[in-house]
């Protein structure tokens, strides 16, 4: 009885898992072919308002027009293609990686320490966590706990391998 | 056989289907959001940019070719220094400096690469002329500074130094002078030069008294020299895209326009250092009155000499004029017909005798407008340029927005159907985007409407400054007559408008400008 109850669980938070794995690629792919799409679209403005410890290296970026190019463009397609991966569940776990590195790199532009305060205005009230921390750790989750050969087009393709073999 | 069994013989099961595909369709869903955000976006292009599609300058204009000229700089304090550093030359203890910042500083490092980036102008600082020993000598420094390197590397043939700005624009060694003296001797140094055939670049304003504009635009004009006034904001792109706007008829009749001043630390409020090394033997001082009043050497009067009447045109010719000539260059509004002005020393009580507030109101009763003026140099609350129109208001300062009036005539169709919402930017020009395009993100629209500090030319970052001197050299090589775009017509609006409300302030009346006479009344 326990042991069913516990299959339940682990079936119930897989189940959870991947429809936080979908969720999340949801909001990277979007993202990211709304920035894909239009061509006038660059972070300039972002990276120009960046605080914190790191703020000289992004203003930087934004103040070069080549990085700044090369920036626009890894965002916009590393925000799309791992947006597909988790969507799809395919190769989901360097997706996972890739994006906690991208989100990483939002927090330390616009990180939520007192004392730091930006042009754009916040959502809400934050303290050193906030939803790109957050959305990190998801991330996480997503890569410790593989969800692509439950619901996802791993599962697929492995079932066809196994024909094959 | 079941369709079942046959699937597990082939190791995918219907299970794995599924589960296999589950999430395609949230790939539907994302593409269905995108494809309303994209038909948005059309919709919106389609109801308002038809009007919209403006010419933003593209490109720096190509170096015209011609010989190496010759420049004479007359005043070389802050912003002879400036002016020089736009043409290509700064002292090499600056560079010194900027490279010692920017080993530890990105912002440095990229200001000085921005500056060895610079093009050069082929021109060569051949005289210098500064009534204040100190920086007379930097200047020499400067203008040997041929290669932009510091105080170790090589350096050219250093300009001659001119106890006089009358000996200096005699010299045949100079082809065109540049004047950035206090307001009091803009006149006289430019008139000098131009009787000499020297080409003038003189800082704003033109001038500091009514009678010497009329003078100054009449020798000009018989020397036939080229003539640029210092309004760089004349190479500010969202200027020129506000232009097309206007010209297009999207905001409709612009009944009122407000421009402002908002300054708030003793520097904006021109309470400059005073120099350590300043003194009566280090100062020719009788040559800094000039054609002031007589007054006994005074340090504060030398270095903040824009708090007094006797060598300052106040609020009016130093900050004003910048304002009005950015609404002059959209809008050709010329001399208005009247002015009325009220303020006064409210905040710094330093003995100063030019105002730190100043109102001002200018009719233009031919063009069914005002052009509202307000300053102070004691609070910075951001109230930027505002143009009223009917139909939408237009704010600008190096980006453009535009917000719709609710009770426009002209949009009233689009937005009772919704298309279009009421005061709320529906178009905003940010300089360094690709080309003029409708606000999409939001972050596009919380920073429409902020400054940024350059403007920017195929989205590269420029010196306005630069820019405005280039075109005047541009106009002296190409030497068949064009004009720069401040030119003496335009320097001569600047100047009486400036001082019709200078008038207004002193007497206390509205004052008027009898156009059939050219005469203020």
């Amino acid at each position: 009885m326990q042991y069913t109850q516990m299959m339940n669980n682990s079936k119930h938070s897989l189940i959870a898992i991947a429809l936080l794995r979908i969720v999340v690629g949801w909001h990277f792919l979007y993202e990211g072919l709304v920035k894909v799409l239009n061509p006038e679209w660059t972070s300039r403005a972002f990276l120009l308002d960046s605080g914190g410890w790191f703020n000289g290296f992004y203003r930087y970026l934004a103040g070069n027009a080549t990085l700044l190019n090369i920036t626009d463009t890894l965002n916009a397609w590393g925000l799309t293609l791992i947006g597909f991966s988790l969507v799809l569940g395919l190769w989901s776990r360097f997706a996972a990686l890739g994006g906690m590195f991208l989100l990483a790199l939002y927090y330390l532009s616009h990180p939520a320490f007192p004392g730091i305060t930006y042009l754009f205005p916040s959502d809400g009230s934050y303290f050193i966590v906030n939803k790109t921390i957050v959305e990190m750790f998801a991330l996480a989750v997503i890569y410790f706990q593989p969800t692509d050969y439950f619901i996802g087009l791993e599962r697929l393709i492995s079932s066809k391998k196994r024909n094959h073999e | 056989m079941s369709s079942e069994q046959n699937n597990e013989k082939k190791g995918v099961t219907r299970r794995d289907m599924i589960a296999g595909l589950a999430a395609i369709p949230v790939l539907g869903v994302i593409g269905y959001g995108l494809l309303k955000q994209q038909q948005e976006k059309i919709s919106r292009k389609e109801n308002v940019l038809p009007e919209l599609d403006f010419k933003a300058v593209s490109g720096v204009p190509a170096l015209v070719d011609g010989p190496v000229l010759r420049i004479g700089v007359v005043g070389c304090g802050g912003r002879g220094g400036y002016l020089m550093k736009a043409l290509g030359f700064v002292h090499p203890d600056r560079i010194d400096d900027w490279e010692k910042k920017g080993s530890s500083d990105v912002f440095w490092a990229q200001y000085l690469q921005e500056f060895r980036n610079q093009d050069d102008l082929r021109i060569q600082i051949t005289a210098v002329c500064d009534v204040f020993e100190k920086n007379a000598q930097r200047a020499i420094r400067t203008g040997a500074n041929v290669f932009r390197n510091g105080e170790s590397g090589q350096m050219a043939e250093a300009p001659k130094r001119y106890l006089t700005y009358q000996e200096l624009v005699e010299s045949p060694d100079v082809d065109a002078v540049i004047v950035a003296t206090p307001d009091h001797l803009h006149v006289p140094v430019a008139i000098a030069a131009a009787k000499h055939g020297k080409h003038v670049y003189c800082e704003k304003p033109l001038s500091w008294t009514v009678e010497e504009t009329f003078e100054v635009r009449k020798v000009v004009k018989e020397t036939g020299i080229i003539f640029q006034l210092g309004h760089q904001g004349r190479q500010t792109e969202s200027y020129q895209v506000a232009k097309s706007m206007i010209e297009k008829d999207v905001i409709g009749k612009i009944s009122l326009i407000e421009v402002c001043t908002n300054r708030n630390d003793p520097n904006g409020a021109w309470v400059y250092d005073i120099d350590p090394e300043a003194n009566e033997q280090t100062i020719d001082w009788k040559q800094f009155i000039g054609p002031a009043p007589w007054h006994p050497f005074n340090l504060e009067r030398f270095f903040r000499w824009r708090c007094w009447w006797d060598y300052s045109t106040g609020l009016s010719g130093d900050l004003f004029t910048h304002e009005f000539d950015a609404i002059n260059q959209i809008l050709g509004l010329g001399i208005p017909a009247s002015a009325m002005a009220s303020g006064g020393i409210y905040f710094y009580k330093d003995g100063r005798t030019v105002p730190d507030v100043l109102n001002m109101a200018f009719e233009y009763p031919k063009r069914d407008l005002t052009l509202l003026y307000s300053a102070t140099l004691s609070s910075e609350k951001n109230r930027g340029k505002a143009m009223m129109g009917h139909d939408a208001w237009l704010e600008l300062d190096e980006n453009l927005t535009v917000y719709l009036d609710p009770r426009s005539t002209k949009y009233k169709d689009q937005i009772d159907k919704g298309l279009l919402e009421p005061f709320k930017p529906i178009y905003s020009y940010v300089p360094g985007q690709g080309s003029v395009d409708a606000i999409t993100t939001p972050t596009e629209k919380y920073f429409a409407g902020r400054g940024l500090l350059y403007t920017y030319r195929d989205g590269k970052a420029m010196d306005t400054t630069h820019l405005h001197l280039r075109e005047w050299l541009n106009c002296i090589r190409q030497n068949n007559g064009t004009q720069p775009s401040c030119n003496i017509d335009q320097a001569f609006e600047e100047a009486i408008t400036a001082h019709m409300g200078t008038i207004s302030y002193h007497q206390g009346r509205k004052t008027h400008w009898d156009a059939a006479n050219e005469e203020i009344i």
